[in-house]
């Protein structure tokens, strides 16, 4: 199968999932609302937008002093740092990290980056188990399912599918109640975190000037994980690094309103090092892996931008794409408008090149971006990249379609060859286009036009009396 | 005020009705308005599909095409974005036809852009409808005009007579070669957006955009949905007498 086939056929079984397209339909629109009543409620939103996607691109423009900076303040306060250029390389680092301190057991805070290198499976080999602590993280876990959205992993999912994993895979008693179903993973996840030996996390925001480690999440259990195992690893692309501590707030004001309306999340955790002599609290050794993965060769780049992105799935929310065929039909780790960008950009367009053109450009992802990235624009400028891999009767009709419209005279032949070619199915509509513009006609009609515009400026028009 | 119309492929070929209210509606404010004919269309269906190269032959050929005109207006805000926003992009390797460019886009207007901002016209107050209205907010208008604006347009001075839909900024699936290459996904998106405007109860539904246009009366007439689709230049035209209303 090519993979623009295995594209469309990902989507065609994912659009045949009614429940799922309706439990995302819901789920999206309801944080659509939210997000606008989370922004409305902050004063002068736009500038907030703007500045945070300033920051973020004056970081970027300065990336490797901002780097050198945050790893010579984080080694200053007591940390590791590694750099993997590379998924396999920060794969063997936190293995590496794993095995030297013994870790039998690790606990994960949610992290896109870790899904990004596949780094369960890694540990798993490597002898470690290892146990999301996220709600939703955990049950896609438990029910050996994947993530379908940034933020919400289990947009996807309804009650009555959460009640069956944790009743199969935790051997509770089968209720839909949200509650008890929470309090059941919690009390499983208590036990967890009293046994485990190494954390893990993501980082949200890495503060270059004091070598502090930002880490947003809405249960606790992101924060329980960096202060209950005796080694927290913190897993970082790059581009999550800010100038200063006093930048922070911009974001801080940002993610939560664009992931879910939240002023803030509720626990916004601050790390500046490992546990201190009379701390009570925090790791022995903390570990910060920097990882590159693709990241570096955007800098400087037509992409650039990408790399201001926050994680904050409000252009997943907003879009009308992900709302029709979930996150899993995109194939990669990361779903909708920007997941369309980063995968192809990070990964390798190969295999990849339907994701940029599955999309209406719409821009309501432009719109809900916090961080004022042009997606659509983004997208047309992958597609160009694409364009000499289409295939060749593709490159030829539009070749064929340009030198029609660079004559007039072709163009009015064409509009009479639509007329002509069109089959009336009686009542003026066409209900069947043919060959390669058919598709069309798999969900829509087409009206058989009549006489066109310019004809109608010849004959009634042209000559009229001038303004009255 | 010379205005050039520049009436788009889809128009031309789909909507002369629209084609024609804009130019009835012009005159009416006072303007003289021409149909350079050797027009055909801005190649945003080559741009947005990432046939650059193409799409440049056709912006060039637009620059020529209406370099005598000191004020271009289309009644379609995408091919204006088209012409404003890409053009310059696309001849950025050549400084004088980039130079035209710009000075295309300085020149060419969004018809309801052009009716308020320079021709002073007070669409809402000049727009009245028999019945009840709702819109569908093309979503390449939104450096136009936002769903606000085109609301109090269709509410004009007889409010009761809108109905919002639901959802004012929904897509509708059309995206160009999108709706062709995609229909599996441009196809539920589609569902979504008539089934939002049936939802409100009116049957006309003000959409200013021929794709849109296209892709939601063909998706209503295969449903067997009676919705009828217009250009604000149409209930323009009908407001002011410059048309009879259209059977």
């Amino acid at each position: 199968m090519t993979p623009d086939a295995a594209f469309h056929h990902r989507v065609a079984s994912a659009v045949r999932d009614e429940r799922v397209i309706r439990a995302v339909h819901l789920a999206t629109l309801h944080k659509v609302q939210a997000r606008a009543a989370g922004m409305a409620a902050l004063r002068n939103y736009e500038r907030i937008r703007a500045l945070a996607a300033q920051i973020k691109q004056h970081t970027l423009e300065n990336l490797a002093d901002y780097l050198q900076q945050l790893v010579s303040n984080l080694q200053q306060r007591g940390a590791t740092v590694h750099v993997a250029s590379d998924a396999a390389a920060a794969r063997d680092i936190i293995c590496g990290i794993a095995r030297r301190s013994g870790a039998r057991l690790a606990v994960k805070a949610k992290s896109m980056t870790s899904e990004e290198i596949h780094l369960n499976e890694a540990l798993q080999t490597a002898g470690v188990t290892t146990v999301e602590t996220d709600l939703g993280e955990f049950i896609v876990q438990l029910d050996h399912d994947r993530p379908s959205h940034i933020v919400t992993p289990i947009i996807h999912k309804d009650r009555r599918q959460i009640a069956e994993a944790m009743q199969r895979e935790l051997g509770c008693a089968y209720t839909q109640d949200p509650r008890e179903l929470t309090a059941i993973a919690r009390r499983h996840l208590r036990g967890v975190f009293a046994r485990c030996d190494l954390g893990i996390t993501g980082v949200n925001f890495a503060v270059a000037e004091s070598g502090t480690l930002c880490i947003c999440t809405n249960e606790g259990n992101g924060r329980m994980t960096v202060t209950r195992p005796r080694v927290h690893v913190a897993l970082m692309g790059i581009e999550k690094v800010i100038p200063r501590l006093g930048d922070l707030p911009v974001f801080l004001k940002l993610l939560a309103r664009s992931s879910t309306g939240q002023p803030m999340t509720v626990y916004t955790t601050l790390v500046t090092g490992p546990r201190r002599a009379g701390e009570l609290d925090g790791p022995d050794e903390l570990h910060v892996v920097l990882m590159d993965n693709g990241r570096s060769t955007l800098v400087g780049g037509r992409f650039a931008e990408v790399l201001r992105c926050i994680r904050c799935g409000a252009c997943l929310n907003a879009c009308p794409v992900y709302r029709n065929i979930g996150g899993h039909a995109y194939g990669g780790v990361y779903p909708g408008p920007i997941g369309s960008l980063v995968s192809p950009l990070l990964h390798g367009l190969d295999g990849r090149e339907a994701l940029p053109r599955a999309s209406s450009l719409c821009g309501a992802c432009r719109v809900a971006c916090p961080v004022n990235i042009d997606i659509p624009s983004l997208l047309v400028r992958l597609r160009t990249a694409s364009r000499d891999s289409r295939p060749l009767s593709k490159r030829i009709a539009m070749r064929l379609w340009q030198c029609v419209l660079e004559s007039p005279a072709l163009y009015t032949v064409a509009q009479w060859l639509l007329r002509r070619l069109l089959r009336d199915s009686g009542d003026g509509w066409s209900q069947r286009l043919p060959g390669s513009v058919g598709g069309w006609t798999t969900t829509r009609d087409v009206p058989i036009p009549r006489e066109s515009f310019r004809n109608r400026w010849r004959r009634m028009l042209e000559n009229a009396h001038e303004p009255d | 005020l010379n205005v050039a119309l520049f009436v788009t492929c889809l128009t031309d070929t789909f909507f002369p009705r629209v084609g024609e209210a804009v130019v009835r509606v012009l005159r009416h404010f006072g303007c003289t308005v021409e149909f350079p004919a050797a027009q055909t269309c801005c190649g945003q269906p080559a741009f947005n599909s990432g046939f650059h190269r193409e799409a440049a032959v056709l912006a060039r050929r637009m620059i020529d095409v209406f370099a005598p005109y000191e004020c271009i207006v289309t009644p379609s805000a995408s091919c204006a974005a088209m012409i404003q926003h890409h053009f310059a992009e696309l001849l950025a390797d050549d400084p004088s036809a980039h130079r035209e460019a710009r000075r295309l886009a300085e020149r060419t207007f969004e018809f309801t852009t052009f009716l308020t901002q320079r021709l002073g016209v007070d669409i809402a107050r000049r727009l009245a409808f028999r019945g009840p209205v709702t819109f569908h907010f093309p979503c390449h208008s939104r450096g136009a005009y936002g769903p606000e604006q085109l609301a109090a347009w269709c509410a004009g001075e007889s409010p009761a007579q809108l109905r919002r839909p639901a959802h004012a900024d929904l897509c509708c699936g059309f995206g160009g070669m999108f709706s062709i290459e995609f229909p599996e996904i441009s196809g539920p998106m589609l569902a979504d957006r008539l089934n939002d405007l049936a939802a409100t109860g009116a049957t006309t539904i003000v959409c200013n955009e021929a794709g849109c246009t296209l892709s939601l009366a063909g998706g209503a007439h295969r449903r067997g949905l009676p919705l009828r689709f217009v250009h604000v230049a149409e209930c323009l035209a009908e407001s002011l007498g410059l048309m009879e209303p259209a059977t």
